[in-house]
């Protein structure tokens, strides 16, 4: 009968479907992480295998007379990367492709349904940000190696569209007035990918105080997967990097969101609940950057204040957007 | 620790690589081995300017900095909590009616008020004058480092990063273009030393050559970048604080086929900013043509849902120049040096009131407000005129009525579809000459009575747009005109918002230089053999970075490689 809601309705089949793939991948990359526990059992059973981490040190060997110069590892310094992945873990990365392939669908079907970008609600805003959470998780692969994260980020996503489709869907409708705008597309999908970011940084900065935690102790270990983990220096430098974009992209959402509040409600700035949220977490951040930079605080420090924003970016994100009253409550539900 | 050994290296090897003029606890600061050291100065006595120093560097420690960010972030988190006075003073009345204890309190610690608050103040003023007491010295030295030429270079370049040492000899040595002295035959160093200037220059480095070495630098960037941002910071803060007062904001309602004109009794409400002047109003009229709502009208899960609001108005500055332009929700109008916005509408009554001896006591268009999503609409009609007694009215407007089966109406679309007034009618003394300002919106019913609704003999007046009825009692009679559609109007006016856009600006683009250009030295070094005969000598290559950078050992290598390739006669491959 009606196209919209057809469209509507396959869209949701695609969610549900993705989201029983996205488990399949969780379980893969738990099994993955159960699996890495083993190998290091194994290994420190075996005599003195060597860690994953092995430094490599370019240096230009003169070989009778012959200069050669080789080129530098770019993964050098001991993040693990040169693992090669388990079974499981590849099954994890292959479902966690195949589950966004079906998350894109039902995100392109819901904006075909709408006729409009697919982040005009609240539901079709987690649905949309989830999906480019795992396109960033995926991206990054192709910088660096952080598939341990798969767990992190297949596990927040499940949990994310679950809320979403339980609680807040809503049939397609067309956008009030005050949404209708390009800044929508801009705005809102920095935000978006910004949080993608955020999310990352935060599953590498749990990685790093597990890290921190377990290098103090000199007695036996019991979360052993985590010696396949990059150290925790180097899960510290990932996190600065990952955030730092999160960082940029947010500033830019400050500012974007600024300026359609000018278009919109006559001000840039008003102190609404959502202004407000969006502010402590620029703030949050930007501690986060200034803590790295501080003596003493570089490392579990900072990274606990990685975790707070992040708290703070789901708290925007969930009791924000739903509870609060203000000018974006209409986004809401 | 890999980049806390490359900052002790340095400082073994040449001192510098530490930033003087960043706080004492920052990463790349010179530490209070240095002297610099803020809290942890142990100084026997500290005179007044002592102590003045000290708190100064308390203050301008990245430590305080940190703390005060907390701080901000923490101390924004109440005005999220409670209504707040300039976004929503109704909430705020709400607020103290709901919790009547509470209210005081928190009043007195000015939640209300959160972001004028004294205590939000105090915090972000703290946290900018530290943030000043940071980057006025640091452009200060940033522009003398501007000028300076790369530092000598280390003695030593083997614990440094992506350190290597290449052998060229006459076996390996280009002998084309320079490669070879010209009068010995031999592998020439200046030629090595000349290409690595070349090569680095063009890599964008600055260059600076130290006998058969050669020191580059580059990225001074990324600080520039660091400063701009803090600085535009500093900017956006004082274009908000100072350029905002010389703005003002002000409401108005108006009916279709109402005029308004841009003078101070013309606004139904008008917050001036702290050094507005009347004479900052530019004259100027604006007539609402017409105002025209879209509706959904296919999805039924969203049926009656507005989709657009548009307004035609003319304005007509000065010189009388009419211009009919559209005005709708983020499409706002700018006219005489304000920004008109849409931000509301509703449906205004046209009524005329006769009273009991049949005189046309009260002909107008009265707006009412809406709600509901369906615009179930309430006002008040006032008509002082009225002879012998004054006239009051309660009235609802369903611009598509439909009756419930209680009997009571009810609005089932927001379009005006099936337009019906009703009204309470009230006598007696409206108390509008007691001098006492009242709201055109409420009606005031203790000592009024009704003559027309629930509480009297006669039912309420039901009215459709054209029809007339006699009021109860001969006071007179009631005529529906018809129904108009009103804006409400934001007309503001904002000086400093190009400035603080720009500042924003500003800030982004230095956020970005100085997160992602990196800042680094390299060095190329010739070592002369001491025993050789044939001219053989080594090349050394090592980078330094300073700050965050990801990519100095590839950086280190490619200059290596391009370097090596110059003056080898086999590429490096």
């Amino acid at each position: 009968m009606n196209m919209t809601t057809n469209l509507a309705t396959y869209s949701v089949v695609l969610t549900y479907s993705a989201m029983a793939v996205y488990v399949v991948a969780f379980i893969a990359f738990a099994l993955d992480m159960a699996k890495r526990s083993g190998e290091v059992a194994a290994a420190a059973s075996g005599a003195g295998a060597p860690k994953a981490a092995t430094e490599q040190k370019t240096v230009a060997t003169v070989q009778g007379g012959t200069v050669v110069l080789e080129r530098v590892a770019q993964s050098s310094d001991g993040d693990g990367s040169s693992r090669r992945g388990t079974r499981f873990e590849r099954v994890g990365m292959a479902m966690t492709i195949l589950a966004l392939v079906l998350h894109v669908g039902s995100v392109v079907l819901r904006g075909i349904a709408a006729d409009r970008v697919p982040w005009g609600n609240m539901f079709e805003f987690s649905l949309t940000g989830t999906a480019l959470i795992i396109l960033i998780f995926l991206l990054v692969q192709l910088w660096q190696n952080l598939k341990f994260l798969g767990v992190f980020i297949t596990g927040l996503t499940i949990i994310l569209l679950g809320i979403a489709t339980v609680n807040y869907y809503v049939p397609v409708r067309p956008l009030v007035p005050a949404l209708e705008s390009y800044w929508l597309v801009i705005h809102v999908f920095v935000a978006i990918s910004g949080t993608g970011f955020f999310a990352l940084g935060a599953g590498l900065a749990v990685a790093q105080l597990v890290q921190t935690y377990r290098q103090g102790r000199t007695t036996s270990n019991k979360i052993r997967f985590m010696e396949t983990l990059p150290d925790a220096d180097r899960l510290e430098v990932l996190t600065y990097r990952v955030l730092l974009v999160g960082f940029v992209l947010w500033t830019f959402t400050l500012i974007a969101g600024a300026i359609w509040a000018e278009r919109a409600w006559g001000r840039y700035w008003g102190w609404d609940t959502k202004e407000v949220w969006t502010f402590i977490i620029w703030v949050v951040y930007a501690g986060y950057i200034h803590a790295r930079a501080t003596r003493g605080w570089r490392g579990a420090r900072s990274s606990w204040l990685a975790l707070i924003g992040f708290a703070a970016v789901m708290f925007n994100f969930s009791v924000v957007n739903v509870f609060f009253k203000g000018l974006h409550s209409y986004s809401g539900i | 620790m890999s980049r806390q050994s490359e900052t002790d290296d340095s400082r073994i090897e040449n001192g510098t690589a530490s930033d003087p003029m960043r706080p004492s606890d920052h990463v790349d600061g010179a530490g209070p081995a240095d002297g610099g050291g803020g809290g942890e100065v142990n100084q026997p006595k500290l005179g007044l300017i002592g102590y003045v120093r000290f708190f100064w560097r308390q203050l301008t420690s990245m430590r305080t900095a940190l703390f005060l960010l907390m701080l901000l972030a923490l101390a924004a988190i109440p005005g999220s909590l409670v209504p707040q006075r300039t976004a929503d003073p109704n909430g705020v009345v709400q607020y103290k009616a709901d919790h009547p204890q509470l209210f005081p309190v928190l009043d007195k610690l000015q939640v209300f008020d959160t972001y004028t608050s004294v205590w939000f103040s105090a915090i972000y003023l703290l946290l900018f004058v530290s943030l000043i007491g940071c980057i006025v010295p640091r452009t200060k030295h940033h522009w003398q480092a501007l000028r300076t030429r790369p530092p000598k270079t280390p003695a030593r370049l083997t614990r440094l990063a992506g350190y290597r040492s290449v052998a060229v000899n006459p076996d390996t040595v280009t002998t084309a273009a320079g490669g070879t002295d010209a009068a010995t035959g031999l592998p020439s160093v200046e030629h090595a030393v000349t290409r690595a200037m070349a090569i680095l220059k063009r890599s964008g480095y600055r260059v600076e050559r130290f006998g058969d070495s050669v020191s580059a630098e580059r990225g001074y960037l990324r600080e520039t970048g660091n400063l701009v941002f803090h600085a535009a910071l500093v900017g956006v803060l004082l274009a908000v604080g100072v350029g905002g007062g010389f703005g003002y904001t002000g409401q108005r309602l108006l009916v279709e086929g109402q005029t308004f004109s841009n003078v101070l009794g013309s606004y139904d409400s008008f917050n001036p900013g702290r050094w507005f002047q009347q004479t900052d109003l530019k004259g100027y009229n604006l007539t609402l043509d017409k105002f025209v709502t879209k509706y959904e009208e296919r999805n039924l899960d969203a049926l009656g849902q507005a989709l657009d609001y548009s307004a035609t108005v003319t304005s007509r500055d000065k010189g009388g120049e009419a211009k009919t332009s559209r005005l709708g929700v983020n499409d706002p109008l700018s006219v005489g040096g304000t920004n008109v916005y849409l931000l509301g509408n509703g449906y205004a009554m046209g009524v005329t009131v006769r009273d009991g001896k049949g005189d046309v006591a009260f002909k107008d268009v009265v707006p009412f407000l809406p709600e509901d999503s369906n615009y179930t609409s309430t006002g008040v009609i006032k008509v002082p005129d009225a002879v012998p007694d004054q006239l009051g009215m309660v009235g609802f407007f369903y611009p598509t009525a439909s009756k419930l089966s209680t009997g009571a109406f009810t609005s089932a679309y927001p379009d005006s579809q099936n337009p019906l007034l009703t009204l309470q009618v009230y006598t007696g003394d409206l108390g509008l000459d007691d001098g006492v300002p009242r709201s055109v919106y409420t009606l005031d019913t203790s000592g009024l009575k009704q003559i027309a609704g629930r509480q009297s003999d006669a039912a309420s007046i039901e009215l459709k747009p054209g029809q007339t009825k006699t009021l109860p009692n001969g006071a007179g009679s009631i005529t529906f005109d018809g129904v108009k559609r009103y804006v409400s109007l934001d007309i503001n006016r904002d000086p400093s918002q190009v400035l603080v856009g720009a500042f924003a600006i500003l800030a982004m683009l230095g956020l970005l230089t100085s997160l992602f250009v990196p800042r680094r030295r390299i060095w190329i070094k010739a070592l002369r053999q001491a025993d050789s005969e044939n001219g053989e000598y080594n090349l050394e290559y090592a980078g330094l970075a300073r700050g965050e950078d990801p990519n100095l050992l590839r950086a280190v290598d490619d200059i290596a490689r391009q370097h090596f390739a110059l003056i080898s006669n086999r590429s490096s491959e």
